[in-house]
């Protein structure tokens, strides 16, 4: 640990894997992971809609689990692998999840979205949900205000009906 | 050859910044200029009503980064007359001033501002300001002051008056032989857009901002900076180029703008404010409301008497005005109407515009108790609605432009399959579930406003259109981009389109479901102006195969201007802007109501919804399982974005019927649930299936595309709709909103 004079506290050091890259940060110990990616990372794409874990607009992939990043401690994530929305699309080369968001017309406002798009990615990871229920259900972290949860729930099937197609196709 | 079909209008297509979306690049009003920022975080009052005693922030300031905290104390250079405070959208009144006296109007008021290096330092330096107050009397429920009501004596800009009564409506209840009468309650409701109120304003000097602000109107919030604070109109720039949603709430500038530019001012650095999700509970709401509606039909169904008169709450600082009953004088045809609007003062923020202002609420009253009067009638309830049906305007005594609610009636009752409902209360059922099928008619203006676009056609045939008019998740700039492209018949990928920029051409705030007609009427004709210049410069070439042409005979096709009747005569863009020795052509379009046409016609548009609930037999717990919206709204731009539009309002109506209200300990004044987790919006879980219907309408007078306006419609009609399908499945009329599983029980 370190101390900053400017702030009197003292900085902890951590290591964080975002989107592949690594950062040795000197980070003080009451930041959450989501004012590091909005503020001195500038990585805007993950949303501040409550910070209180309400809304689900901050959702972030943390080894590939979805999480409320407003409801962690930047420090406590020393050595974990994180991925932002930033960090889903490959060059011009969107995710599926994306591109399902898109041909579905999944949002409105977009605010919303980048969690979304990350929880429905986390959703799939942990292949709990079967059905249209299923993703209603295990979606309901994640608020949109402009309504748009048909949308939603159509292209989170459409992407979850394309990996049950390529699996059975192996 | 016919050139003018139309490609990307009418038809499905991708919303064009849907790829900033989704990989997060689109940049939203806290997410502009990151170095060097100062940070302010708000403390909001913890009293109703009353007086800062004292202001303790020498803790505050002695925080490590901490710049400055913002107080009642603190010398502001402000305007001082009530008029330089006034916004487009505000209602009479004294508008709210942040920190300029010791006075506590409501609950949530701010009272300082802490302005900090760090977002962090900021918000710890808050919690150690520490604050007295001498409290005073305060009311928060209007059922406590309905007997202090008024008439507004002042009415609201754009907000027409409850009309005058017509015929006998009070002779006529009592002589006709069905009638029903009822009071319905609405609890305050929240808009909680997800993205929080924040404003970036980025420091030049004195006299110099550029502004990132979440609004529904940059040029809103550009002459509220301007008239407070003294500056020079052409000095500030005004950006809200992406907005997370408003839904009413960005129609008047917040305190985070007023704060932040406060800030920066006296510190001569950038500053950005967002509000907390507490915060956003005390900006505004739809207000609480008792309406009082009485109807009475003859035994053919036919409509004698309509009585409805609506006490709202509103602040004691202005008189929040809306048009809640006037559409019960316009719904349906009958000749004895009494339509009465006032208001009763309570201690809270001032109520705004939320989503289908007025009209979602005063369609609760109206729409549930013509349910009522169908089943007092013996009549099915979409057969009463008929047979009322009103081919003209009786407020206004004007014809409407077109009204396709028959239609919706038609379609909507066939997809839903309307005419297998058994009518008797709780006849239907399966498994523990009772099932309720309900329906109501929703309305809505449908206004065009004064609207200025700019169109730029470069000679290597890429468009650019530009207006001031905002995004706010509506899908403007698709529209846009689909009605450029379409009047040079090029592809959508080559118009680019930009918005939310006060230095562009100049439009009305984002709200009333008319910015697609008004903005995309004005970049439709700044487009044909480009088309009309570039026929005028290419009858300047020698022998010129367009020499005899009319600019109404021509169009844009392949980049090439061409004879609409005949695509083979023409000449290359690109040669005719060689020939006049330019590189682009920019025009300017602009469009309006026409005010000889008002005196004539109204427009309207109209929704006919339909609902299926499920009722838990025990637990009695509702869930609304199915709902076909049927709308007629003339010319539909983008059905995608169309659909998502009335879907949104559809699930809006949901939070409205069963989940959203204000809940406050009204002995202490104060709100109680102000956060999402105890402010129950629909989640995922609560939707289940929507279908979305556009009906054919066609209609030339509403705006020149045929554009209605889809903002609001989708709402309208959908809480009544819930509330008539949970009667058909239970037979408990609940007529309180929201209809929550304590009611029913």
């Amino acid at each position: 640990m370190s101390y900053d004079p400017d702030t009197q506290s003292q900085l902890c050091p951590t290591t964080l894997h975002i989107n592949g890259v690594r950062h040795d940060l000197e980070i003080e110990p009451w930041t959450t992971l989501l004012d590091l990616l909005r503020g001195p990372l500038a990585l805007t794409g993950t949303k501040k809609g409550c910070d209180h874990g309400q809304c689900g607009a901050c959702t972030v992939l943390i080894d590939g689990m979805r999480y409320n990043s407003c409801l962690l401690l930047a420090v406590s994530q020393d050595g974990a692998e994180i991925t932002t929305i930033e960090g889903l699309s490959t060059g011009d080369q969107l995710h599926p999840m994306q591109e399902a968001f898109i041909e579905h017309d999944a949002f409105q406002c977009g605010y919303c979205t980048p969690g979304q798009i990350c929880s429905a990615v986390g959703l799939l990871n942990e292949g709990h949900a079967h059905s249209r229920e299923d993703v209603r259900e295990l979606m309901s972290g994640n608020i949109c205000r402009c309504g748009a949860y048909v949308n939603i729930a159509d292209a989170v099937e459409d992407v979850m009906g394309q990996q049950t197609h390529a699996v059975a196709a192996q | 050859m016919q050139t003018n079909e139309r490609l990307y209008v009418g038809r499905p297509t991708r919303r064009v910044e849907g790829k900033l979306k989704v990989t997060g690049a689109a940049p939203y009003s806290a997410e502009q200029g990151q170095e060097g920022l100062l940070f302010g975080v708000m403390v909001p009052a913890t009293i109703a009503a009353g007086d800062i005693s004292n202001i303790d922030t020498s803790a505050a300031l002695a925080f490590p980064g901490v710049v400055d905290v913002f107080t009642h104390e603190t010398k502001q250079n402000v305007a001082w007359w009530d008029r330089k405070w006034m916004d487009q959208t505000a209602s009479p009144g004294h508008p709210f001033r942040p920190l300029h006296s010791e006075r506590i109007l409501y609950d949530g008021q701010p009272v300082a501002m802490v302005v900090a290096e760090t977002f962090e330092a900021a918000r710890d330096a808050a919690s150690l300001i520490r604050v007295s107050y001498r409290e005073s009397e305060h009311v928060t429920d209007i059922r406590t002051v309905l007997d202090e009501s008024y008439d507004p004596p002042k009415k609201r800009s754009g907000i027409p008056a409850a009309p005058k009564p017509r015929g006998e409506p009070e002779a006529a209840y009592e002589a006709a032989p069905i009638k029903i009468s009822a009071d319905y309650w609405l609890e305050t409701e929240y808009h909680n857009p997800m993205e929080m109120f924040a404003t970036t304003v980025l420091w030049e000097d004195d006299e110099h901002l550029t502004i990132y602000d979440k609004t529904q109107g940059s040029q809103n919030s550009r002459d509220y900076v301007c008239s407070v604070f003294g500056l020079k109109t052409e000095n500030v720039r005004v950006d809200n180029a992406f907005v997370g949603g408003a839904f009413g709430a960005g129609l008047r500038p917040r305190h985070q703008l007023f704060m932040a530019v406060m800030a920066s001012l006296k510190l001569k650095r950038s500053v950005r404010v967002e509000m907390t999700r507490r915060d956003m509970f005390y900006l505004s709401h739809r207000p609480s409301m008792l309406q009082t509606i009485s109807l009475a039909c003859d035994a053919t169904g036919k409509l004698q008497s309509v009585i409805h008169h609506a006490v709202a709450g509103t602040s004691r600082y202005e008189d929040y005005q809306e048009v809640v009953v006037n559409w019960s004088g316009l719904a349906y045809a009958c000749e004895n109407a009494k339509l009465t609007y006032e208001l009763t003062q309570v201690d809270t923020a001032t109520p705004g515009d939320m989503r289908a202002p007025g009209s979602a609420s005063g369609n609760v009253a109206l729409e549930s108790a013509m349910d009522e009067l169908a089943y007092a009638a013996g009549i099915d309830p979409l057969e009463l609605r008929i047979i009322n049906f009103a081919p003209y305007d009786q407020n206004d005594d004007k014809e409407f432009t077109s009204k396709a609610l028959h239609a919706c009636y038609r379609q909507g009752a066939a997809q839903f399959g309307w005419e297998k409902r058994n009518a008797e209360p709780g006849s239907m059922q399966e498994g523990n579930e009772l099932i309720g099928w309900g329906m109501a008619t929703g309305f809505w203006d449908a206004q065009l406003q004064n609207a200025a676009a700019k169109a730029r056609l470069s000679s290597d045939g890429h468009l650019i259109v530009s207006a001031a008019a905002s995004d706010i998740g509506t899908g403007t700039y698709t529209m846009m981009a689909q009605v450029a492209a379409d009047e040079f018949h090029m592809a959508i990928e080559d118009v680019t389109v930009k918005l939310g920029d006060s230095t562009l051409p100049q439009t009305a705030v984002q709200g009333g479901s008319w910015t697609a007609a008004s903005t995309g009427g004005a970049v439709q004709a700044a487009c044909l102006a480009v088309i009309a210049t570039l026929l005028k410069q290419a009858q300047a070439i020698k022998n010129s195969p367009l020499k005899d042409a009319k600019a109404d005979e021509v169009t844009v096709r392949d980049g090439r201007l061409v004879l609409i009747i005949n695509d083979q005569t023409g000449v290359a863009v690109a040669d005719i802007m060689a020939a006049a020795g330019v590189s682009f052509v920019e025009e300017e379009g602009k469009i309006g109501p026409s005010k000889l046409q008002m005196l004539k016609y109204i427009s309207y548009t109209h929704s006919a919804v339909f609902v299926e609930v499920r009722v838990d037999k025990d637990l009695r717990i509702p869930r609304v399982t199915r709902i076909v919206s049927a709308i007629a709204a003339g010319k539909i731009i983008n059905p995608k974005a169309a659909r998502s539009q009335i879907l949104g309002g559809v699930v809006m109506g949901m939070g409205m019927a069963l989940h959203e209200e204000g809940m406050f300990d009204h002995r202490s004044g104060r709100l109680m649930n102000h956060n999402l987790a105890e402010y129950h919006v629909p989640a995922h879980a609560d939707v289940e299936n929507i279908e979305v219907i556009f009906v054919e309408e066609h209609d030339d007078l509403a705006s020149p595309l045929g554009v209605k306006g889809l903002g609001e419609i989708g709402l309208v009609g959908v809480g009544a709709a819930i509330g008539n399908a949970i009667y058909h499945a239970t037979g408990t009329r609940v007529r309180e909103l929201p209809i929550t599983v304590d009611k029913l029980l």
